[in-house]
């Protein structure tokens, strides 16, 4: 009630809109059924990705199946524990488009250490240490 | 509670979906996120922002493994534990692992019964939480100890690439220590709970705005955070 009064005086032009949102506010109701589901495959996954190591996988499949076990328990936190799912794609957008510039990042830290490790490898011979 | 009946009988337009909602949202010169109070959105933002310095810690991680002429340490090997007469690999960070999910758990069902105004079942729920909490920062205590008797140091150790011990400690301390503020965040939201405070939405003493269990949720999304930055460094730090 007081946090519909405190939005309604701060945009007082538009009462109709800002009562819609506040009502949304006290939501986010959904059976308990769904966390224990989705805690369960965050279980399954970690096992997955344990068992990844545990096996000895290499190469490409173990990074493959890293970063596939990785993302998923991602997405289901975000998703479900985080409720990003409910949210309206303004807000869902805002967040999490951002880190995925990150990726932007990576290619390049990713080239720099190439480039890092050749020069290692001119001056100090490889294996030499440095 | 009189705002929603206020909503319902006020025959709202709805909003429109998809790119186009998007569009409606942010150019509608008002709050751009209809769905989410101020410290909902706050939170995110902060959560964002702390995405970025993990990202960084991990990014610069990667580059210095990836630049290193020195083997890197097996964290496999380097991680196990004696058990049993064998060595197992990587368990104590299954176990933490299985520690924080269940967390998690226990924390989107603490939300969930707020949100019902089940003041018992929340504040348990969220004490259960900070318990799981505090284990894993126990047994993170206890990870640091044995590496360093085993002489790890942020400037070398007895395996390989000395940059191993510099980015351990830096990934799982800032993480160790958002836990850690995690828990105290998590008891004193309890306490709140627990005492009713958003029942008769008694204003925070810091915000002075009246409580809700909206709290509940907003700590919870700090959870679940740190419960989500855990799964990259499992995945990059320990399994890679």
């Amino acid at each position: 009630m007081a946090h519909a009064m405190a939005h309604a005086t701060a945009h007082a032009a538009e009462p109709r809109a800002t009562a819609h949102a506040a009502g949304h506010e006290e939501g986010q109701q959904h059976p308990i059924k769904l966390y224990l589901v989705v805690w369960g495959w965050l279980f399954v996954l970690s096992t997955f990705s344990y068992l990844v190591d545990y096996f000895h996988l290499q190469g490409l499949l173990r990074w493959g199946l890293i970063l596939l076990f990785m993302m998923l328990k991602a997405g289901l936190i975000v998703a479900f524990f985080m409720h990003m799912k409910w949210e309206r794609l303004a807000l869902t957008y805002a967040i999490l488009l951002p880190p995925i510039l990150v990726l932007v990042f990576v290619a390049i830290m990713a080239s720099e250490s190439h480039y890092t490790l050749f020069t290692r490898l001119i001056f100090f011979g490889a294996g030499a240490g440095g | 509670m009189a705002e929603t009946a206020l909503t319902q009988t006020g025959g709202t337009l709805a909003r429109p979906e998809g790119w186009r909602g998007i569009a409606a949202d942010w150019a509608s010169d008002q709050r751009s996120f209809k769905t989410a109070s101020w410290g909902k959105t706050m939170m995110w933002i902060f959560l964002l922002s702390d995405t970025f310095i993990f990202s960084c810690f991990l990014l610069s991680y990667m580059t210095v493994r990836s630049s290193t002429t020195v083997p890197w340490p097996n964290a496999s090997e380097v991680f196990s534990l004696h058990i049993g007469g064998q060595d197992v690999p990587l368990i104590l960070i299954a176990i933490m692992t299985f520690v924080l999910i269940s967390s998690s758990g226990t924390m989107a069902m603490a939300v969930n019964y707020g949100y019902r105004r089940d003041r018992f079942k929340t504040a348990v729920l969220m004490l259960v939480t900070a318990a799981f909490g505090a284990t894993f920062v126990g047994m993170q205590a206890f990870e640091w100890t044995k590496l360093i008797m085993e002489g790890v140091r942020p400037w070398g150790n007895p395996w390989g690439a000395p940059q191993f011990g510099s980015t351990f400690f830096m990934i799982t301390g800032f993480h160790g220590t958002h836990v850690s503020i995690g828990v105290i965040f998590l008891i004193i939201i309890a306490r709140k709970v627990w005492r009713g405070d958003f029942d008769v939405e008694k204003k925070g003493f810091f915000t002075s705005r009246k409580g809700r269990y909206e709290i509940v949720e907003i700590t919870g999304l700090y959870w679940h955070f740190v419960d989500l930055v855990w799964v990259f460094i499992f995945a990059f730090f320990y399994l890679w």
